[in-house]
């Protein structure tokens, strides 16, 4: 499996038609660029972290890969064969369905009401892998102790059960069919933090078990650095920057990722020398300036030539990719 | 599930006295409905005693203009005029769920033919479409029961949707495609059932209003024929004789009338207090 990467996104791109529409509309509808130009490669047993602020197409881009959205353009390669043209309502006739695999933010609203724990681990097993009977309820059983849930906790219906088993339901549903890819949509943001520490452990412990690759999404960089090897950082549907993650948060090359980095909290660093506050909002997804930088306006470097070229994309020592006309280098960010 | 669920409606029945009287006077409305033909003193549909007689010990509610026995006929119309509500609500409650949940959950073209086509029956006031749908497929019950499904549609068909639009993202959904289930099967197995309990609800709501319109189409002479029982026609029969003092022929079926759209209010009332999430613990 080594060499060969398990997942190529090449060009990715997503755009929602908004306002017009409908019978009587003169003019074409606007155009939200959610996920624009995305290309990353993801190899077996590797994390990516993906981060960004709210808005910014994380969860577009986990679905788009998860295969719940058709993507407007770009290819995705799953084992080199090209899975992004087939419309995802068809994609659950497909054999791959049960390669990838997605994980909620919200545990709660993800498992139906009516049913139990185990009928929501169940559920793709008989569909996915036409397990019945006893070969299913061992399987549901085995996948549920293996995420800590125990059996006992299996005819529990959601509101019966707490945030954390819950949790456990929606990771033990995702793992059932032994996924190639997991897709984890910020699958602790809604938990306590004591909680959050044991689902992480419990996250790790089974990718190490599965080797599956998994992207994770989260705003919590902390938690992106302490699970993940490689981080994509995202503004606006676009990548700005890409890298190992400590080499990443160590030393940002973006202006963006340096706002980011700068804005975490870390025991015993005094904050106020390394950050970055940023000004405004970010400038509206809807049918942007192509011949721009999206993160022009909130830049605290941007010049003139940010306002009317869009950054080209420098490749750094480490493998590491940054979109920027004047990326951080470590000369600039000894200088700044 | 369900013993929590009934555990759960018990401790609402005692909490609530009312919903407990409705579920008690529903239980003796349906009793009556399908004991009531066999155990009335005197046979609805024949005379009894002397014409326009008062109340009296022998005949509690007192004699028609032909003498027959204003109790057994109450007691005996109890069973067609439940009977035409049920039918009515059974129909819409099957098409306006499974057709406003569709549009709900698909949206796009199958919303707006089947939201157009709700608000078009909307358009009419909804007791003269029932009228003229009885008055162009014929005077009988069984187009009473299709005139009072169609005049209530529109309203199933928008709760469903709407509870079905809340629901088309929901995480339970997309999870159910990820585990490769088509659209067809999430919306039978996932939408369907969380919406039934609202539904429920609407059904034993709409029920009492099923009856006034039923009753109501045979006052005006349309459907039921006498001399069947029913209460709609004894009504009608006795406003005239309200003037000249027998009062008793039109009370009496007016009550019972009355009593059958209460109860299935306040049943409504208390389903929904049953069924509604934000009350369970």
């Amino acid at each position: 499996m080594n060499g060969a990467p398990l997942l190529e996104v090449a060009a990715l791109q997503k755009r929602f038609p908004i306002g017009g529409g409908g019978l009587l509309a003169r003019r074409a509808p606007g155009l939200l660029h959610a996920v624009e130009d995305v290309s990353f490669t993801l190899r077996a047993g590797e994390t990516l972290g993906l981060v960004g602020e709210s808005g910014c197409g994380k969860s577009t881009l986990a679905r788009l890969l998860a295969r719940l959205l058709d993507p407007s353009g770009g290819s995705i390669r799953l084992r080199g064969e090209e899975i992004g043209g087939v419309a995802a309502q068809r994609f659950g006739a497909s054999p791959r369905r049960a390669d990838i695999q997605m994980v909620f933010q919200d545990a709660e609203g993800s498992i139906n009401p009516r049913h139990t724990a185990f009928e929501a681990i169940a559920r793709p097993l008989r569909r996915l892998r036409g397990l019945a009977g006893p070969a299913l309820h061992g399987k549901v059983t085995a996948t549920a102790a293996l995420c800590g849930l125990p059996a006992e906790l299996l005819p529990r219906f959601p509101h019966q059960l707490s945030g954390g088993q819950k949790a456990r339901v929606g990771i033990a549903r995702a793992v059932a069919t032994e996924p190639a890819l997991l897709v984890l949509d910020e699958p602790t943001s809604a938990l306590d933090v004591s909680v959050q520490v044991l689902i992480l452990d419990l996250l790790k412990a089974l990718q190490a078990r599965t080797g599956a690759a998994c992207i994770f999404v989260s705003h919590d960089l902390n938690v992106v650095r302490l699970l993940c090897d490689r981080v994509l950082v995202m503004y606006l549907g676009r990548v700005v920057e890409e890298g190992p993650a400590e080499d990443l948060f160590t030393a940002p090359a973006h202006p963006y990722t340096r706002a980011l980095v700068g804005a975490v909290s870390v025991p015993g660093r005094p904050r106020a020398a390394e950050r970055v506050r940023l000004a405004g909002e970010p400038r509206s997804p809807i049918d942007p300036d192509p011949n721009a930088c999206r993160f022009h306006g909130r830049c605290p470097i941007g010049q003139d030539r940010c306002a009317r070229a869009a950054p080209p994309v420098h490749a750094l020592p480490g493998g590491r990719r940054v979109a920027c006309h004047f990326p951080l280098t470590d000369g600039a960010l000894a200088a700044a | 599930m369900s013993a929590a669920s009934l555990a759960h409606a018990r401790h609402v029945l005692s909490g609530n006295p009312v919903t407990a009287l409705a579920f008690g006077l529903f239980a003796l409305l349906v009793g009556t409905a399908i004991l009531g033909p066999a155990l009335v003193p005197f046979d609805p549909i024949a005379a009894a005693g002397p014409a326009l007689q008062p109340p009296s010990a022998r005949h509690p509610f007192g004699t028609d203009a032909i003498g027959r026995d204003v109790f057994s006929r109450v007691i005996a119309a109890t069973r067609l005029d439940l009977g035409m509500a049920f039918a009515a609500v059974a129909i819409v409650f099957a098409c306006g769920t499974l057709t406003g949940a569709a549009a709900g959950f698909f949206g796009g073209w199958t919303d707006r033919i089947i939201g157009r086509l709700a608000d078009t029956i909307m358009a009419f006031p909804l007791f003269v479409l029932a009228m003229g749908i009885v008055a162009a497929l014929g005077n009988t019950v069984t187009n009473i029961v299709i005139a009072t499904a169609v005049v209530n549609f529109p309203l199933y068909v928008r709760i469903a949707r709407t509870e079905a639009s809340t629901r088309r993202g929901a995480g339970y959904v997309e999870a159910a495609r990820l585990s490769g289930y088509g659209e067809a099967h999430i919306l039978f197995r996932e939408i369907l059932p969380n919406l039934l309990p609202i539904m429920m609800v609407q059904v034993s709501l709409t029920l009492g209003y099923a009856i006034l319109n039923c009753a109501g189409l045979s006052f005006i002479g349309l459907g039921v024929r006498p001399p069947a029982p029913e209460w709609g026609i004894m009504v009608a029969e006795g406003a005239s004789a309200i003037i000249s003092g027998e009062w008793w022929i039109a009370l009496f079926p007016g009550l019972a009338l009355m009593i059958a759209v209460f109860t299935f209010n306040l049943l409504g009332d208390g389903l929904r207090d049953i069924v509604d999430p934000r009350r369970r613990t």
